[in-house]
């Protein structure tokens, strides 16, 4: 999509009230270990630092790492906003401020991406467990 | 200290050293990793190496850049994943499909790691004493999961007791146990179920628990039935989808009795008393009520009046004990005691253990999120998803607006629920 479009709809997402959020009510934390925080609580799905592991299952969690932060942008104001179909990310973006989305973002679109691997299961051993 | 424990110790430190000087170059050449200019100094005590103390001890790795030293303390070699673990009875997973070692969180990260139990905290001395030595610490962290109140269930307190009847509430042995009970009875048979009043772990567990026994019975057991007795008042998570599940692909299968708390048990014929009537088992499973778990109690963080531990929840500081941190299931949070849950919390403890050893204070308004996936049967799954926030009058994680629930269950989901799992495994134990 043209960036300008792209731009016009960020502005306008923001700008538009976001029913079921009392964002006057919350002021978005300036500390700097709030978005690398918030960030890494995404990790159980997307991977650390936004790199998601392939699994080969039919589908996959999305890696966030060194992704465009306008379409990061775009993907949580359309989850928020309720425009983009989703299982259990529009769930999410609307518990985020629009400032915390900028931020995130930004923040997944600054890491380099890598492989992700999940452990290898191995057989538990015969000791007394609980 | 032992001259055992410490020459395995010392030798330890020393590969702990060569890894930290390692990952200190790494970290330091990632500057996005990094919070501060120059890495904090000092040692975190970890006890309890499950989702929550694993991340924790990840995360101040990560975030201190390899400044502060971590140590481990777990009695177990293997991590064993309580998510999932349930389809362990439906028989679409294996125990060991859960069961994971600790090795490339331990190199990827330079952990100390001592396999080894607590037997006394000193929080007057900062000292943590275990079976083979003992640690001191600048801070604590206790990650220490749930442990069962038998009190009013003196009969099960036993491991025989246990081999009859598995809560099979910790993934292991006891799952697989259960699994085999469960395989070895008659079709027609009756599977009795016993849920504990909230706060348990994973309160849509037992519900998804009656899912997996029942799928499995549906296609190698038809004739059989589910009795469940539930000590709360009705479905505590998760509810229309699962009364609609239970309806529509067990129909007639599963028999739903609320406010059905135990009064007294027959181990020898598997027979429980409720308030209104008895209930026969062929294969009984009865979940006990927990509390915060044993590291700390011998800590001694629990409430007087509550067995679970106040946390201040920008630090997760205990409200007894300074410098002492609690997360995880153990923590008094009015939030669902889930994996998700007890890693969120985790790196809040992590950042805010890093601001505070370099002078600086933590995040005033923390925010993270929960996702918890449920399997109604071996394909399809469903989720309860929220962001918290903290509230800053009300000094707790309160859950902000837009939180919920699938629609309904499909097999997208089973499929993002594999992809969290494996997501999540990869984020604890890499």
């Amino acid at each position: 999509m043209n960036p300008f479009i792209i731009r016009l709809i960020l502005i306008s997402s923001v700008a538009a009230p976001v029913l079921g959020i009392a964002a006057e009510d919350i002021v978005t934390s300036a500390h700097p270990a709030h978005i690398p925080t918030l960030a890494a609580s995404c990790s159980a799905c997307h991977g650390t630092l936004g790199n998601a592991v392939k699994s080969g299952s039919v589908v996959d969690a999305t890696p966030l790492a060194g992704e465009s932060d306008v379409y990061l942008e775009q993907r949580l104001l359309d989850f928020r906003a309720g425009t983009r179909e989703s299982t259990v990310m529009h769930h999410h973006a609307k518990g985020l401020t629009p400032e915390e989305i900028h931020q995130l973002a930004l923040f997944f679109s600054r890491q380099e991406p890598e492989v992700r691997v999940a452990p290898t299961p191995q057989k538990l051993k015969a000791v007394n467990h609980e | 200290m032992s001259d055992l424990f410490e020459r395995a110790f010392e030798m330890n430190r020393r590969n702990f050293i060569k890894a930290s000087i390692a990952s200190s170059a790494l970290f330091m050449t990632v500057k996005s990793y990094a919070m501060g200019k120059t890495p904090p100094k000092g040692r975190v005590v970890v006890v309890g190496g499950g989702y929550a103390g694993t991340t924790a001890a990840k995360y101040i790795r990560m975030w201190s850049m390899g400044g502060i030293e971590v140590v481990v303390v777990e009695p177990s070699s293997q991590f064993v994943s309580c998510p999932m673990s349930n389809l362990v009875l439906g028989g679409s997973k294996s125990i060991h499909d859960l069961t994971f070692g600790y090795d490339l969180v331990k190199k990827n990260h330079g952990l100390t790691w001592v396999q080894d139990g607590v037997v006394a905290v000193n929080t007057h001395d900062k000292k943590v004493i275990m079976q083979r030595g003992e640690l001191s610490y600048d801070r604590l962290i206790i990650a220490s999961g749930i442990d069962f109140i038998y009190d009013d269930l003196p009969m099960l307190a036993g491991a025989d007791a246990q081999q009859k009847v598995p809560h099979a509430w910790k993934a292991g042995w006891q799952t697989v146990n259960l699994r085999q009970q469960l395989e070895a009875m008659a079709d027609g048979g009756v599977f009795v179920m016993h849920i504990p009043k909230l706060p348990y772990r994973c309160p849509p567990g037992p519900y998804e628990r009656v899912c997996q026994v029942a799928s499995y019975f549906k296609v190698y057991k038809p004739k059989s039935k589910i009795i469940v007795l539930d000590a709360n008042a009705e479905i505590v998570s998760k509810k229309g989808l699962f009364a609609k599940a239970w309806s529509t692909q067990y129909a007639g299968m599963i028999d739903y009795r609320p406010n059905s708390a135990i009064e007294k048990l027959d181990l020898a014929s598997k027979t429980i008393h409720t308030e209104f009537e008895q209930v026969t088992a062929d294969v009984l499973n009865v979940i006990p009520p927990q509390r915060a778990g044993k590291p700390a109690q011998i800590a001694d963080l629990l409430e007087e009046d509550y067995p679970w531990c106040e946390v201040d929840f920008l630090t997760y500081e205990s409200k007894r004990a300074r410098d002492v941190h609690v997360i995880g299931d153990s923590v008094a949070s009015g939030l669902p005691k889930s994996a998700h849950m007890a890693t969120s919390q985790a790196r809040v403890c992590a950042s805010a253990i890093v601001e505070l050893m370099q002078g600086r204070l933590p995040d005033p308004a923390p925010v993270f999120a929960n996702t918890c996936y449920s399997f109604v049967n071996d394909k399809e799954a469903m989720h309860v998803a929220n962001v918290y926030r903290y509230d800053a009058a009300k000094k707790i994680m309160v859950s902000a607006d837009g939180g919920g629930v699938s629609l309904a269950p499909s097999e997208k989901e089973g499929s993002y629920a594999a992809a969290w799992a494996n997501n999540i495994w990869s984020d604890v134990l890499t």
